[in-house]
């Protein structure tokens, strides 16, 4: 009863100076969009992190061939992979990995009067698995036609555009790879553009044989990686003892020497660069926070003055019976009410602006609602705390004193 | 006696300025029964306001007691004071001290939100006393829209609107011109002769003479208490 009373008359306060209310509840509308925006765009850039991590296949150790050192110095002659290391790697026994090699070259491709130049992978079928691929049209290849080095071909999403037909004329049909025949058995689904080095829709996919021995010729012989996927991340340690030990062996390298490939395990990456966002994000919401601190001084600035201006009407209402809790009940609610109408209207502004970021910027934005719930909850906190001081003083005001003020 | 409105023994207050110490009331023993209309008068800083501010629980005395309608205040806290100014005390001010900003009605409302009665209710008793006063047709007005007689005939209605035992005026007709003010004080004089206990701050001889009885006071001590009938012999 009584509290609705005071809630009214707090209301009429602001109502009563409504352009002064109005620019101090825009800096914490400023403050809470601030926030919001900045998380919104933290969580974007994660998503983002973990959709790339998924594209480019979860717990994948890249292995490349490299210079030979010993003691730390290269003996000058480097060594390759070899479809027979890949080999090797797989047919361990008790081995958990899941294994394809891969020779690139960029050539050629043709169908009618149109032709592109494209990266071409020779590759095994589990490569496809390795990297989460799926088929829009057709199969990919098998075991069956990397034995018989057949001129088969699984093609990137974005090739049939580039070789001016549609997918589904593609698939069955027969284009040139580097001058040769070879049909399309599939078309892979869209991954979309992860970054410069990795673009999965614009290669084109043949068995490694084939590549080595029908397309690629002599520097087809050299593998550019060997790809194994791990099963989950707790078996990543012995994984890599497993391929440091078969390759060892294949490669005749007693335990002690250097080796001569390098194991890169693409979650390492990933994870540092979740850290990175992480941090990121952070600094973004510590600067956004500030923002919002700086809008509570604001509405404790504007409280005070509230507070010294009304002295005469808070010592009238205390001669007609208002108790201290009343007259801090009203500026609390003042100042709450302020802060709580900003906050909404900085969710609104926070949603605007991460829109806003999506459209123009093209940057991805997540609003959680943890976000906005967080940003309500927190420039509510700001109105009672910034807002306790400034109705503390007028709750313990001296009737007469603040009667007599002018 | 049991119909004793106030009631003071030794009351006293001093002001601490720095190294000196201002005695503003000394030693003051008053009674005023129900239903008086009492003046207080004196010259300028012998203690008046302070009295009436002592009476009114919106002070606190350095010394002495003093019983409200029987009961001892000298000793309540701030909110128990809030309290009985609330419901026992009218207040009406030289400077009117109305919201600038809200309506007559409003106004006398105020104190009714603070007793805690609900919004018909209120509105209710606070247009009974505006129409007491005769201002039933400046409900809507606010006090700058309002002539100087007129606000404090809301102040009034507003002192009057929780049917106080004690109504106090500090120089209610200070800021008023001689016919304004008369107008004034034949409302007080009427509330009077409806038993309404009033208790009147003025400088004015003329204004004085409304009253039933006067107090003098001088440096902070009584020094003349005595009724109308026999002002003309003793004066
Ligand atoms: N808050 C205060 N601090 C210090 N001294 C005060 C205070 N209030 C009043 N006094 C002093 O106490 C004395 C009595 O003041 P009071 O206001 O009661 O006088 P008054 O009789 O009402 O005078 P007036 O007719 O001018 O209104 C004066 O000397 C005044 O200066
Ligand atoms: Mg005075």
């Amino acid at each position: 009863m009584l509290a609705l009373e005071i809630f009214m008359v707090a209301l009429g306060a602001i109502r009563a100076n409504l352009m002064r209310s109005a620019l101090t509840t825009l800096g914490i509308v400023i403050g809470v969009s601030a926030v919001i925006a900045m998380v919104a765009l933290g969580e974007g850039a994660q998503r983002q992190v973990q959709e790339q991590i998924e594209r480019m296949g979860t717990n994948v150790l890249t292995i490349r061939g490299g210079q030979r050192f010993f003691g730390g110095v290269s003996t000058g002659d480097s060594q390759d992979l070899t479809v027979k290391d890949a080999e090797a790697l797989r047919d361990k026994p008790g081995g958990v990995l899941t294994i394809s090699p891969e020779v690139s070259s960029r050539v050629q491709l043709a169908y009618l009067r149109w032709n592109s130049s494209n990266d071409v992978k020779g590759v095994w079928p589990e490569y496809f698995g390795i990297y989460n691929h799926t088929l829009e049209y057709g199969r990919f290849f098998t075991q069956g036609e990397v034995k018989g080095r057949r001129r088969v071909v699984v093609l990137g999403y974005g090739i049939p555009e580039e070789l001016g037909t549609p997918a589904e004329i593609l698939v069955g049909n027969t284009i040139q790879i580097s001058g040769q025949s070879f049909e399309v058995i599939g078309i892979l689904a869209e991954k979309g553009e992860t970054s410069f080095y990795f673009r999965p829709d614009a290669w084109a996919f043949i068995p490694t044989s084939t590549a080595q021995f029908r397309v690629f010729g002599g520097r087809g012989q050299r593998l550019s990686s060997i790809y194994a996927q791990v099963p989950s991340a707790e078996f990543m340690d012995q994984a890599f003892a497993n391929i440091d030990q078969v390759l060892r062996r294949e490669h005749r390298i007693r335990p002690g020497e250097d080796v001569d490939f390098s194991i890169r395990n693409s979650s390492d990456l990933v994870a540092t660069f979740n850290e990175t966002t992480q941090t990121f994000t952070l600094l973004l919401a510590g600067i956004a926070g500030i923002s919002l601190l700086v809008g509570g001084i604001g509405i404790m600035n504007i409280m005070l003055v509230s507070v010294t201006e009304r002295t005469r009407e808070i010592g009238v209402r205390k001669a007609l019976g208002a108790t201290r809790r009343a007259i801090m009940l009203q500026f609390l609610i003042e100042a709450l009410v302020l802060c709580a109408f900003g906050g909404l209207l900085g969710v609104i502004a926070g949603f605007a602006g991460a829109r806003m970021m999506t459209e123009v910027a093209n940057w991805q934005t997540v609003v959680a609602p943890s976000a906005v719930i967080m940003a309500l909850g927190f420039s509510v906190g700001i109105g009672l705390f910034f807002g306790i001081w400034p109705a503390r003083r007028a709750a313990r005001m001296d009737p007469i004193e603040a009667l007599r003020y002018e | 006696m049991s119909d004793l409105i106030i009631r003071t023994e030794g009351l006293t207050k001093d002001y601490v300025l720095g190294a000196e110490t201002v005695h503003a009331l000394r030693d003051v023993d008053l009674q005023i029964e129900q239903g008086e209309f009492v003046a207080m008068m004196g010259p300028s800083g012998s203690g008046k306001s302070t009295f009436m501010n002592l009476i009114g629980c919106l002070d606190t005395p350095t010394a002495g007691e003093y019983w409200l309608n029987g009961a001892p205040v000298s000793e309540l806290s701030d909110d128990q004071l809030a309290r009985i100014r609330n419901r026992e005390i009218g207040f009406v001010f030289q400077t009117f001290n109305l919201l600038p900003r809200a309506t007559a009605l409003h106004n006398v409302e105020l104190p009714l939100i603070y007793a805690g009665v609900g919004a018909k209710e209120r509105r209710k008793r606070a247009e009974a006393k505006l129409d007491l006063v005769g201002l039933m047709d400046r409900m809507g007005h606010r006090p700058p829209e309002l002539s100087g007689g007129e606000r404090q005939r809301v102040a009034v209605a507003r002192a009057l609107v929780n049917n106080p035992a004690l109504l106090l005026a500090d120089e209610p007709t200070g800021n008023l011109d001689s016919v304004t003010g008369a107008e004034i004080m034949r409302a007080l004089v009427d509330l009077n002769a409806d038993g309404q206990t009033i208790v009147l701050v003025t400088h004015e001889h003329d204004i004085a003479e409304y009253a039933q009885r006067q107090v003098h006071l001088r440096d902070g001590f009584i020094e003349k208490d005595f009724m109308k009938e026999h002002a003309g012999v003793d004066a």
